[in-house]
């Protein structure tokens, strides 16, 4: 708790960092319809010829083996499976987008819409015996993202505890003049209102969900190849986190929290249906908190690749215009709902934590 | 036929949604304007209750896009 007196310093206004991401936001919205526009002309020219939005769009917001640069171009990404006869690694390139099998060191394998890895027999068929005994652990796209937003997030974070270190007693400069209220607003807006005295252990929990759901939320809006992946709009993601969720709260639970579950304040012959509906809440709380990010980030992924493909759908030109001015307000939206689904998480974490440890009044 | 009742069940599902917050966003805004300085915390309040309509909402439209693309 060193670093007391620097949390202590002049406040700045929460407005000021939104008026910085505004800034940033409209160069990033402006090139966002050229790339993704190249990327699903390229799909239509070489697809059926009928251009089927549902496909692209679900496409852009899945999982993928590769990550996707430009036209026909992307990064080949680690496949590691685990077969019952051991562990095989290969590059993803030697799909060749799905167009060939791989022969590996145990099977052959294929990959199937793009997405799922299925063992080959000799035959040339899909083998659905052997194909549900691989575990599929490869670096994909959204892991190869993730991996990325915590090397960032180390960057920055590493780099900031530093200068506190070195600029001890000095006001903030750089970087930290940017964190240090973000950081402040978690403190005094979100843990202590809800947790009370409590709340300087679940600070680490709160900054760190509130960071690592927020830089995921603002690489997903990233267009082009650094982000372009929709981690926080996976639901496999937002489950580990609300997962968490549910663990801390549980375990920091104190004996008030349990009695109101399992013991609650009523005649005792209504406890049959109030200990169900109790410990049914225990859990929907956090699978709430699960589908509450999930399909807010999808919902806004998907409402921006509608409108660019507005476009191919009309094949026309004069569409472009109105659906440009569409994406870049959509874009600038999404900016403040990443930062607002963060705040969102973070406080019913917070007001979840603060109920379970709350003293008796 | 099954995509279109999904799309509609998500139009049914936004517009409880659209009431619930509706009327969060208005009281808080008569709240607000009675005792403006209680606004940061009827903020706070008004967001949590906000987020909460919206996740019902959202399970709707969860189900209605599953709905939409059965797999």
């Amino acid at each position: 708790m060193d670093f007391r007196h620097f949390f202590d310093s002049k406040k700045i206004s929460f407005i000021a960092i939104f008026a910085v991401l505004t800034t940033f936001s409209v160069v990033q919205a402006a090139d966002t319809p050229t790339v993704n526009s190249a990327a699903i002309d390229s799909h239509g020219a070489h697809g059926e010829g009928e251009f089927q939005p549902t496909d692209v769009i679900m496409e852009h917001i899945s999982d993928a083996h590769d990550w996707h640069l430009w036209g026909h171009s992307s990064i080949p990404l680690p496949v590691i499976l685990y077969t019952d006869k051991g562990f095989e690694f290969f590059l993803s390139s030697q799909f060749h987008h799905g167009e060939h099998d791989y022969r590996g060191k145990h099977y052959t394998y294929r990959l199937v819409d793009k997405k799922k890895i299925q063992v080959v027999n000799a035959a040339g068929q899909i083998d659905e015996e052997a194909s549900k005994k691989i575990w599929d652990f490869s670096i994909t796209k959204n892991v190869a993202s993730m991996f990325l937003s915590v090397f960032l997030l180390l960057l920055i974070f590493t780099s900031v505890a530093k200068a506190y270190k070195k600029r001890e007693g000095k006001a903030p400069k750089g970087l930290q003049s940017f964190l240090e209220p973000i950081i402040l607003f978690v403190r005094d807006d979100i843990a202590r209102p809800n947790i009370g005295h409590k709340y300087a252990r679940f600070m680490p929990l709160l900054l760190t969900i509130f960071f690592f759901i927020w830089i995921n939320n603002l690489m997903g809006l990233i267009p082009i190849f650094p982000g372009a992946a929709n981690v926080t709009g996976n639901i496999a993601v937002t489950f580990v986190l609300a997962f968490i969720v549910l663990i801390v709260v549980n375990v920091n639970g104190n004996k008030y929290y349990w009695k109101h579950i399992l013991l609650p304040d009523v005649p005792w012959w209504l406890y049959p249906i109030m200990i169900p509906v109790e410990l049914v809440g225990v859990i929907s709380r956090p699978f709430a908190l699960m589908i509450r990010l999930f399909a807010n980030i999808t919902a806004g992924h998907i409402i921006i690749l509608s409108l660019i493909s507005l476009i191919f759908v009309f094949k026309s030109l004069a569409i472009a215009p109105v659906s440009l001015a569409f994406v870049l307000f959509m874009n600038v939206l999404e900016l403040l709902v990443a930062a607002l689904q963060a705040f969102i998480f973070t406080l019913l974490t917070a007001l979840f934590i603060g109920m379970a440890v709350e003293e008796h009044h | 036929m099954v995509g279109s009742i999904a799309a509609l069940g998500a139009g049914l599902a936004v517009i409880g949604a659209g009431i619930g917050i509706g009327q969060v966003g208005g009281k808080a805004m008569e709240g607000i304007a009675r005792q403006p300085e209680a606004a940061s915390k009827i903020q706070t309040a008004m967001i949590i209750a906000a987020a909460l309509i919206e996740g019902a909402a959202l399970f709707a439209i969860v189900v209605a896009l599953m709905g939409n693309n059965p797999s």
